[in-house]
Parts: C-alpha cells; sequence; structure tokens
C-alpha cells in the first residue's frame, strides 16, 4: 500500500499544526463559532448532538495493521472505547473534545492518517473498490489512480470552498462494489480496443433528497490528461454549481439543469484550455505511485482445498469470502453487523484485535467497506480457519455479508444533529427479527439500508429494500422503499406508500420479504423477482 | 481597508480611480479598473486584458470560491496587472488567494499583519502545479527534470 515519504508527512504535519492554530484561535474566541464552523469542518470535525465529532479519512479505504492499531488506541484515548465505520470508507468518533483534536490528530499523522477534508465544501476522501488488488475480476487495480487524485485534491487552492460538497469513486472492475455511479464524479478504469489503461468518467450522480444515477461524459480519458480533465469537471461546477439553495448546490443539479451534452461541452472547453497549462504531473509520478501497490509476496502453488467439516466455519465461508486472484487465497470479509449490533460499530478491541490478525494473516492490510464492514484481502486458505476462530471469540464472525442482517445505516437521531428519526433502533429490531442463520440463508443477497434523514446517508435510495426516517408532525415516521441498487445496473429505490412507525416498519419489511419468498422463481434474489414482477404486487402484500 | 499585498510582484497601479463593474466594462469603458463580482464570467475580459491595470474579485462571503477560479483564469490567460480580493477575506483564505494568482486582498475587516505572515509561511510544499503562483509542486520535486 501506499507509504509517505517526506513530502506527504510534511503536508500532514503542517495540517496538524495548521489546525492546532486555528483551535487556539477559536478557544481563545478570536475565531466565532461561524467563523471557526466551516474551518473545523475542512477537519471533519463536526458538532453533534452530544459532542463533537471526527471523522478520520481512510484513503479510497485501505488501512495497514499498524494504522489500524492506533485507529482501535484512539477510540479508548479519546473515544469511549469505540470507533464507528462509514458509508464513505471512513472511521468516525462521537465523543470528541475539541481542545484533544490537535493531539489526536497528531498521533494520525505518526502512523500517515488525517481528516483533512473529510467533511465541508471540497473534494472529500476518494472511495474506491474494497477488493482492489485482489478481486479476481478486476482489470488493473484502482487505488493508484485515487492516490494520484488524492494528491492533486488535497489542499486544491480553487476547490476548497465549492458550492457544496464533492466526493469521487474510482472503480477498475465491471462488479462496481463502490456506488462508482452515486458519486459526483465517478471513474471506472478502463481499457481500450488497442489495450491502453484509461479513466471513464461518470459525472453528476448522488443520493440526498434528488437521487441520480451520474451520466457517462467521456468513454475514455488517457492517463497523462486524469488530473486535467478533473480539474476541468470541477473549474465548470466551481464557476456554475448553484449557490442560491444548499439542496440544489451538488453537482448532480447542474448536470441535471444544463443537461449531460451542454455539461460535457463546458468541460471539453475547460479541459481543451487546461491542456495548454502544465498542470499534469508526469506519467512516472503515477509509475512511483504504482509501485507502492505491487502485489504481496503470493506464496505459489497453494491449495485450493479448504476443510469445511465445522459447519458455522462452513457458513461463513459461504457467506462472507470471495475469490482472490491468486490460487490458494481468499477474500474474507468482518461483518460489523452482529445481530442486534450497531452497524459499523467496533469496540477498541475488536480493532486492535483485526489489526492484529491483519498483520499476522493478511499481508498488513485492511479495508474498510461502504457497507460498513471490515475486509481482510489476502488471506492464505491454509490460514482461514485460525482467523476465523479468533474472529468468532470477539463476536466478529457474523456470517451474514450481503444479506438482510448485513445493514447499512447511517447513525441517524441517536448522534447526527440533521437527523428527523432514529435509524440504529430500527436496525437493531430488523435485525433481531431476521436473526436466524437459517432465515437469512433463506433470503439470500438482500441489501437494506437505512437512513434517519433526506440527505441519504445510509444510502437509502441503493437498498434493494430502503428506509428512510422522516419527522412526521413531531413524531418519527419511516417510509419504505423497494427495488434501489448501487451495483453496475444501478438504480433507484421507489416508496411503497403510506409511513411506518418503528414497529410497523419492521413488520412491513417482513411482508416484503415473505411476499417475496412466495413469489420468487429459481435463482431469483429479491431485488430480481421485484424487477420482474414490480411494485404493485408488493404493495398490495404490504398495505392489503 | 487598503490593499495588503501576498505576492512577489511589483505594484503596477495605485488604487486610483473606483472600479467599473465587469458588466458596464463589456458594453464599453476605457477604465484601468474593473470589479467582478462573484456570479460574472472573467472571460469575457480576456479581449480587453490589454487596457486593464487591476482587477478587483470580490468575495461577498469568503465561502463563495468561485474568485478563485476568475483569478486563476485571468492569470491563465497572460493578465499582468494587479489582481486584488475585495470584500469578506478571512485569514485563513490568504494561502490560497495566493496560490490561484492574487497580488493583494482589500478586507473589510482588518486582518494582523503577523497572521498574514504566518499564514503565508506555513506551507513549504505543496500538491498541484497551478501555474500561476511561481511555485514547484510536490510532483515535480520528485521528478526533477
Amino acid at each position: 500500500m501506499y507509504k509517505y515519504d517526506e513530502y506527504d508527512q510534511q503536508m500532514v504535519d503542517t495540517r496538524v499544526a495548521e489546525f492546532r492554530d486555528q483551535v487556539s484561535r477559536r478557544l481563545s474566541g478570536e475565531l466565532t463559532e461561524d467563523q471557526f464552523r466551516p474551518l473545523r469542518l475542512q477537519n471533519g470535525l463536526y458538532l453533534q448532538l452530544h459532542a463533537y465529532m471526527l471523522r478520520v479519512a481512510v484513503p479510497y479505504g485501505t488501512l495497514s495493521s499498524a494504522q489500524m492499531k492506533v485507529l482501535g488506541d484512539i477510540a479508548d484515548k479519546y473515544d469511549r472505547g469505540y470507533g464507528h465505520f462509514t458509508t464513505r470508507q471512513n472511521i468516525q468518533y462521537n465523543w470528541i473534545k475539541l481542545e484533544e483534536t490537535p493531539d489526536l490528530l497528531a498521533e494520525l499523522a505518526s502512523v500517515e492518517m488525517h481528516a483533512i477534508q473529510t467533511s465541508g465544501n471540497c473534494i472529500r476522501n476518494i472511495s474506491s473498490d474494497q477488493f482492489a488488488g485482489a478481486a479476481a475480476d478486476e482489470i488493473i487495480d484502482p487505488r493508484p489512480y485515487a492516490e494520484l487524485l488524492r494528491q492533486w485534491s488535497s489542499f486544491h487552492p480553487e476547490f476548497l470552498t465549492l458550492p457544496r460538497k464533492f466526493k469521487i469513486a474510482v472503480i477498475a472492475s465491471d462488479t462496481d462494489r463502490a456506488a462508482m455511479r452515486l458519486h459526483d464524479i465517478g471513474i471506472k478504469m478502463v481499457r481500450n480496443a488497442e489495450g491502453e489503461i484509461g479513466a471513464q468518467f461518470y459525472v453528476g450522480g448522488g443520493m440526498g433528497r434528488t437521487p441520480m444515477i451520474a451520466p457517462m461524459i467521456r468513454d475514455f480519458v488517457p492517463l497523462d490528461q486524469l488530473i486535467t480533465y478533473s480539474e476541468a469537471c470541477l473549474r465548470v461546477y466551481n464557476r456554475y454549481g448553484r449557490r442560491d439553495n444548499k439542496y440544489k448546490a451538488r453537482i448532480k443539479i447542474l448536470v441535471h439543469e444544463l443537461g449531460k451534452d451542454e455539461y460535457t461541452r463546458q468541460v471539453e472547453e475547460e479541459f481543451a484550455h487546461l491542456l495548454t497549462q502544465p498542470i499534469e504531473p508526469p506519467l512516472a509520478e503515477l509509475e512511483r505511485i504504482k509501485t507502492h501497490f505491487a502485489d504481496p509476496a503470493f506464496e505459489a502453488g497453494l491449495s485450493d482445498e479448504l476443510d469445511l467439516s465445522d459447519p458455522d466455519f462452513a457458513l461463513w465461508v459461504g457467506r462472507n469470502t470471495q475469490a482472490h486472484k491468486q490460487p490458494g487465497y481468499v477474500v474474507a470479509t468482518v461483518s460489523l453487523k452482529p445481530v442486534g449490533g450497531i452497524p459499523g460499530d467496533a469496540s477498541a478491541d475488536q480493532i486492535r484485535l483485526m489489526a492484529q490478525l491483519a498483520k499476522d494473516y493478511s499481508f498488513d492490510e485492511l479495508r474498510v467497506t461502504h457497507a460498513q464492514n471490515i475486509v481482510f484481502p489476502h488471506v492464505k486458505k491454509a490460514d482461514l480457519y485460525t482467523v476465523w476462530k479468533a474472529l468468532e471469540q470477539a463476536d466478529l464472525a457474523t456470517a451474514n455479508l450481503d444479506t438482510v442482517g448485513d445493514i447499512i445505516a447511517c447513525p441517524g437521531l441517536d448522534y447526527c444533529s440533521l437527523a428527523n428519526a432514529r435509524s440504529i433502533p430500527v436496525a437493531q429490531k430488523i435485525s433481531e427479527r431476521f436473526g436466524s442463520a437459517e432465515r437469512q440463508a433463506e433470503l439470500g443477497e438482500l441489501k437494506l439500508k437505512i437512513s434517519g434523514c433526506i440527505n441519504a446517508c445510509g444510502h437509502h435510495h441503493a437498498g434493494h429494500i430502503g428506509i428512510l426516517g422522516v419527522d412526521r408532525k413531531g413524531v418519527e415516521n419511516y417510509q419504505l422503499l423497494l427495488g434501489g441498487c448501487e451495483g453496475a445496473d444501478t438504480s433507484l429505490g421507489t416508496i411503497t406508500g403510506p409511513g411506518f412507525n418503528e414497529d410497523g416498519i419492521v413488520d412491513a419489511v417482513e411482508k416484503a420479504t415473505n411476499f417475496y419468498l412466495e413469489k420468487r422463481e429459481d435463482g431469483e434474489r429479491f431485488l430480481d423477482t421485484y424487477r420482474r414482477i414490480g411494485m404493485a404486487p408488493f404493495k398490495e402484500a404490504i398495505y392489503g | 481597508m487598503g490593499d495588503v499585498r501576498i505576492s512577489g510582484r511589483p505594484t503596477l497601479q495605485r488604487k486610483a480611480a473606483p472600479a467599473v463593474a465587469a458588466a458596464c466594462f463589456a458594453e464599453g469603458s476605457n477604465a484601468a479598473t474593473v470589479r467582478v463580482e462573484p456570479g460574472e464570467d472573467a472571460r469575457a475580459l480576456l479581449p480587453q486584458l490589454e487596457q486593464i491595470e487591476r482587477i478587483e474579485i470580490s468575495f461577498p462571503v469568503w465561502t463563495d470560491g468561485r474568485g478563485y477560479s476568475s483569478a486563476r483564469i485571468l492569470r491563465e490567460a497572460g493578465f499582468e496587472g494587479d489582481i486584488v480580493a475585495v470584500g469578506d477575506i478571512a485569514p485563513d483564505m490568504i494561502g490560497h488567494l495566493q496560490r490561484c494568482g492574487f497580488d493583494a486582498f482589500d478586507a473589510n475587516k482588518p486582518i494582523d499583519p503577523e497572521t498574514v505572515k504566518a499564514t503565508l509561511e506555513r506551507w513549504d510544499n505543496v500538491y498541484q502545479a497551478t501555474v500561476v503562483d511561481g511555485r514547484q509542486a510536490i510532483w515535480a520535486k520528485r521528478h526533477p527534470a
């Protein structure tokens, strides 16, 4: 994985010093809260309902075991013993004291980490495929391109006060595991007819109150123009994105209002101009970055045999592991969704245990997924049982990846100052209702996502089943959506009808899943059945 | 409050005549000082750049970042006169202004000169080539020509 050189280290160290200065100006009263807010937000520090929340960047979701260990230690030292992994592959701490944040950031910087641009109206942490570098189906590892973009977007002086936040995802396989087309810019690395690698640009996707699937605006940007093209996309947005209404300020609204063709024309015009400016790093820089992402020293000639005589282990292997590009290895996902638990939460001890297991059994590497789980990307099949046993003892071996129990949920009204309704208790109740392994196995792949307000941090638009919490005359109310999908065949969910109370929504989900079991044909997932028969019969089953 | 110089370039002109709004300027004017508001297209000035000595770019609120693009566009087009950020200038944006080609700022509220100095001196290195600030990007230092 990427290792800082003296320059990268100096950048994060300088940022710590700058933020320390900003915090001291706030504490002394030199800065008012109004003046301080945009500054702290550019460093991922939110003021929530009960305390400050700090969001730490995990660039493209990749962590070393040393970094993971420090994340666990920070949970103990500065939080109440927990960290919360997020849908942007980051980690958040919910109980932070303002005066302690500079020291916390200094500890992060000691392991090449930071909270730069994890919030605010700027280019956010860049996300990617959690299986990058390990997946059997990728054409190339997407992370070097994400790292190139990370450096370009860090403290970019023209783009720190954009109309609104800006999220970029980079993938390199047909199976989209990063919800690429639901980003402000989605980049798919592709190979053209000549066999050259380049970038396909999708611009103007997003969730929030106006969900949109990004259209493709260019099918091939050569690698030596990647930064220049990105800069053109951003400049058009910075100049013409709406600033009169924060709910219409995302780039998706600009692309929608101008139309894809006109936005593309403006980008191409700006791009043609910017090509005359020497702003593109040389390909040698990309090559330098790529050397950091070379394969680990895999052993050759390993057997693909696995002893599955332990039924619980067999269940977990079937559910939580994926094919690895290297024979004898496997990609293993640790579910942070135990029955009745808080999606994405891990205790300091659990975080440190995962760090140690990654060190011993996964070439020192872990990934955070947008579904709020943790991945060991390179586990030798011969070690898998040992890894699973250790996870089981720490309540980390739940075998429910991509099933109804693997719920994505935002923090909701329990923590977030924007939320209208609680998300966590609903997730816990659904997780308990569908808690049995048999039931989850019977339902198969079923992605359920819960947001506590229309900002959609819980990705409810993209859930096979989505739940949106709203405030109805002072009472929490939950709307049900069906048919969303974040994969290569991205689609947005549709609201079934009138909302439900907290228990009613759990019953409604069960009615929908029972109806699916009744109607499904051979091999159909919930989503497939819904797409085949449509909303009307589901609606009748739920409300009839 | 008056200009505070942040670029190393020599001052070309003292602030003499009041600025003419870019919208009026485009309709025909011989003014040497022009004011560009956030919603205005800086490129509209390009045909007449040679007669302009000073361009004031307005920041009604510092969190509206359109002025940074305006300044870079003018510099990229070869504008050699003064570019001055005017309005709600926050201390923490001064370094970004300099990197986008501003020569000076004229802030609504005074900023302690020590703060200005510290902000401008804070970053030894930068990740991007903005071309207009004369600084070498980190990638250029990593790969000397």
